[in-house]
């Protein structure tokens, strides 16, 4: 089994989010990074499944050498070997383009990643790698067992679960519980010391530009109201909130 | 490398007369990105395995529990971080052993259970074993698959460790010892495979150690204890009926048990001062996050002024017990790459190391156990009613602090340690503290420079301070050393204000030198709040160590003696004002901003 894991390295969930130069950079002092919440289900199940059938696993992150640490991490999780492809992850489409011309040439049996980064969360980086590869792509996918060349799933859909089979090669965007989290032992750290990552320059012209970043507005008190004062409702929604 | 030079040639105890160079000093800023991926790691573990059961840790029924968590610390290597790596462990140096201690120190009684077995459980075969014992004994315990516990205390033997009753009797056939005795607060008792087990050898006068399996026999023990705090924790009563223990399991050398108790006390000593900072910042994110949540008179009491104080001084010990931890930490890694190099072999190398700083070891121990402990309490305070509540993490945290100013001696036994090694090393020649206490002595009498000179510099000034500070010390010890003799021992309220001096002295010079190199690295700009921390640090440790002065002179000294030496104190205390409140309410705006500990 060849397995390619793609990660992200992204600011910790409890990172206090700020901008700068003009609101066209985040900024990122005092901010620690960590690998995906999404992409550390994926490449724990792909510990998993080498430890079951044996091969490879190796993880690639688009991103500069800041991403580094979190790449150790992850060879020290279990991945093999790694690849950095080096430039700034800017958007889905340059992204998955860089992880499509490694895949090329490698042919993995699966490209496991997160259902969404937890940065940007636009979560189509699989479905594009399966397109720009031609092999179909799965996602949120909360189960995975591979039985010779086909990968039985579930996935989570609109108000259920699904249940589906697929022949290998395939690229699934992952999600809990598809895996027992993993915590780097000191053996995997140790080793890791060792582990290459290997460095690529990026292919294709990066397209986007950020003009701006803003901030979600605060979130406004809520206000609980009986269901027998429905007149204040009304009352509240015509003179206060002004939308009828 | 130059720098390694005069690193190595900083001895233990000596900062009391030298002034050491920031750069000479390991940061913990400093800690590599894999030494950063261990402490990570142990966080992980805590956070996923061991907090969202702490209430089942300490209720449990039996040790199944507590067993099954270590074994998964022992599958994760996290068991045999200092065993090196041909007895099947990683082979970290001290600071990393003492970072690992840190980020398992907020596991309550789990950190207390993986510190027994790590460390006074295992470390007596490591560094005392043969080579059979080592290979036989420290692969078992580095994986976990076996646990240790270390029997020194006996019920009419506690602080006075060397006066234990077990016995140990030569077998007939001579391949044997046959140990009979008690001993008492055994960690780890309920559960472990190994003891460590301390005994007097017919009628010696010094203990002996052996390593014992239980499966050797004639070992029964009581009912857990009921205790305080850290009931998770296993703490047992061991009886040793007619044990067998094969004489080649004999620790050591004869009588040489007392030796060892002293140096692994040595190392568990600084190790709980680590392990007491993870603590320590634990409980400070949660009392921030809990000022910020909780609301009255209309608003988060985080904003109340009484509130900031307290999240300041929380971060400022906190802080101030971090920098002097790892910098003692480091001076150990130093001193045993140095006795290495001497053609020493490992085990020698590090036991000689951390001996040579056995008065740091002590000084961390009680401040790290002094520190958590206002840090609970004011934890405790912070959460109001609700830090009465079991329902609340403060009720757990405010208990399970306490033991830590009671095991690996006590804070009086270690404060006394700390005064008496300085004057024993003094006595011996091994510290050159007399021509610097008449130096001081002839400054007093001086007429007093008004610093004239205004040097320039990154925290000069301070660095003045705490110079005047060491000479306090050393003026005090210097006149009571010559009017007691050897009768200074028995002055124990004059020891302990002296320890407490030294103690803050240390502490305040590791911060500044801290933060001094840090500015050195990232700019002043950028190591404000650092800053912030070592001035509200210093200001404190100058008044203890005057307060503490005046004592100590006041117990011994009279008429004129008396009176230039409160004058001399006076003038060794002085530090210029500076608005304390507003510095603290830049510590508490950040934590409050950040919702957590900041450093
Ligand atoms: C939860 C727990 C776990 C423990 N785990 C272990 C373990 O795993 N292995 C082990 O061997 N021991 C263990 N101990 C024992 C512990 O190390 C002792 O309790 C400690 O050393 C103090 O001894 P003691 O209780 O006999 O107190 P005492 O020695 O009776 O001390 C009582 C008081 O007198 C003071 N005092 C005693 N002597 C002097 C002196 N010379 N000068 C001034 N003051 C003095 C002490 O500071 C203290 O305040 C544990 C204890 C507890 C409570």
């Amino acid at each position: 089994m060849k397995i390619l894991v793609c990660i992200t390295n992204v600011p910790d969930t409890t990172a206090k989010i700020a901008f700068t130069d003009g609101d066209t950079q985040l900024n990122k002092a005092g901010i620690t990074y960590i690998t995906g919440p999404y992409d550390d289900y994926a490449l724990s199940r792909a510990v998993e499944l080498k430890e079951q059938l044996g091969g490879t696993i190796t993880v690639l992150n688009v991103g500069l050498s800041d991403s580094d640490p979190v790449i150790r991490k992850c060879l020290a999780i279990g991945a093999d070997d790694a690849i950095r492809i080096n430039v700034e992850p800017t958007d889905s489409f340059f992204v998955a383009e860089q992880i499509a011309q490694v895949a090329k040439q490698e042919n993995y049996d699966l490209i496991l990643m997160g259902r969404e980064s937890i940065d940007f969360n636009s979560g189509i980086v699989h479905g594009l790698v399966g397109e720009l590869l031609g092999i179909p792509s799965i996602s949120p996918v909360m189960k995975l067992e591979i039985e010779g060349t086909v990968a039985k799933m579930t996935r989570e859909i609109e108000g259920g679960k699904e249940d589906i089979e697929a022949h290998l090669p395939l690229v699934l965007g992952c999600q809990e519980p598809i895996a027992e989290w993993k915590i780097a032992g000191m053996r995997g750290i140790m080793s890791a010391r060792t582990k290459p990552i290997k460095v690529l320059e990026p292919t294709g012209q990066v397209t986007t530009t950020t003009e701006l970043y803003t901030l979600p507005a605060p979130k406004g008190a809520v206000k609980m109201i009986a269901a027998e004062e429905a007149e204040s409702l009304i009352d509240l929604l015509r003179n206060e909130a002004k939308v009828i | 490398m130059a720098l390694t030079e005069s690193n190595t040639s900083i001895k233990g105890g000596e900062f009391l007369i030298k002034d050491i160079d920031a750069s000479h000093i390991f940061i913990p800023e400093e800690f590599s990105e894999e030494q950063q991926m261990i402490a990570q790691t142990c966080l992980d573990f805590l956070r996923t395995e061991v907090h969202p059961r702490l209430d089942e840790i300490d209720y449990a029924k039996d040790n199944s529990l507590m067993v099954s968590l270590l074994d998964k610390a022992g599958e994760l290597g996290l068991l045999g971080t200092a065993v090196p790596e041909e007895y099947g462990g990683f082979g970290m140096d001290f600071n990393t052993s003492l970072l690992v201690a840190e980020a398992v120190g907020a596991g309550h009684s789990f950190s207390v259970a993986l510190s027994a077995d790590t460390g006074i459980g295992t470390l007596p075969i490591l560094y005392y074993g043969t080579e059979e014992q080592k290979h036989k004994y420290l692969p078992l315990l580095a994986s976990g698959e076996w646990k240790a516990s270390y029997c020194l205390t006996e019920p009419d033997s506690g602080s006075d460790a060397n006066s234990g009753k077990t016995k140990a009797v030569l077998s007939e056939d001579g391949q044997h010892y046959i140990i009979n005795g008690q001993k008492m607060w055994i960690t780890n008792g309920g559960f472990a495979d190994l003891f460590i087990v301390f005994a007097k050898i017919d009628n010696d006068k010094s203990l002996t150690a052996f390593i014992v399996e239980k499966s050797f026999g004639g070992i029964t023990m009581n009912a857990e204890e009921r205790k305080m705090g850290i009931k998770g924790s296993s703490t047992r009563q061991v009886f040793f009926n007619d044990c067998k223990v094969p004489i080649e399991n004999m620790l050591y050398t004869r009588e040489g048990g007392f030796k060892i108790a002293v140096n692994i006390l040595n190392i568990g000593r600084i190790k709980l001062a680590s392990a007491v900072i993870g603590a320590s910042k634990q409980v400070t994110s949660q009392a921030v996050n809990y000022a910020n949540e909780r609301k009255q008179f209309g608003t988060s009491i985080s904003n109340f002024g009484a509130i900031k104080h307290k999240i300041a001084e929380m971060h400022a010990r906190t802080f101030a017990s971090e920098s002097a931890c790892y910098r003692a930490g480091q001076n150990i890694d130093d001193a045993t790459v140095d006795l290495l190099a001497s053609g020493m072999d490992s085990a020698q190398a590090k036991l000689k190391a951390v001996e040579q700083f056995a008065i740091e070891c002590a000084i961390m121990k009680v401040h790290g156990s002094e520190v958590l402990d206002y840090v609970v309490d004011e934890g405790v305070q912070i959460y109001g009613g609700m830090g009465f509540s079991a329902e609340a993490p403060m009720d757990r945290a405010y208990r399970d602090s306490r033991i830590n100013r009671i095991f690996e001696g006590t804070n009086e036994i270690n404060r006394l340690l700390s005064v008496g090694t300085i004057v024993k090393r003094a006595m011996k020649g091994e510290l050159n503290l007399m021509p610097a206490a008449m130096a001081v002595g002839k400054e007093i009498m001086a007429i007093p420079d008004f610093g004239v000179e205004e040097e320039e510099g990154i925290l000069v000034k301070e660095k003045k301070v705490v110079k005047n500070m060491k000479k306090a010390i050393l003026m005090i010890a210097g006149a009571a050393l010559q009017k007691y003799m050897a009768a200074f021992e028995k002055e124990q309220e004059l020891i302990m204000n002296l320890a407490d001096m030294l103690i803050e002295t240390y502490i305040a010079e590791s911060t500044l030198l801290r933060v001094e190199k840090l500015i050195g690295v990232r700019g002043e700009a950028a190591c404000s709040l650092q800053q912030d921390a070592a001035m509200v640090y210093l200001h404190a440790a100058v008044n203890k160590t005057a307060n503490a002065g005046r004592e100590a002179i006041m117990s011994f000294a009279e008429g004129d003696e008396l009176r230039v030496m409160l004058m001399g104190l006076k003038r060794f205390t002085k530090i210029e004002p500076l608005n304390l409140k507003e510095a603290r309410r830049r510590l508490a705006d950040a934590a409050i901003e950040k919702g957590g500990y900041i450093f």
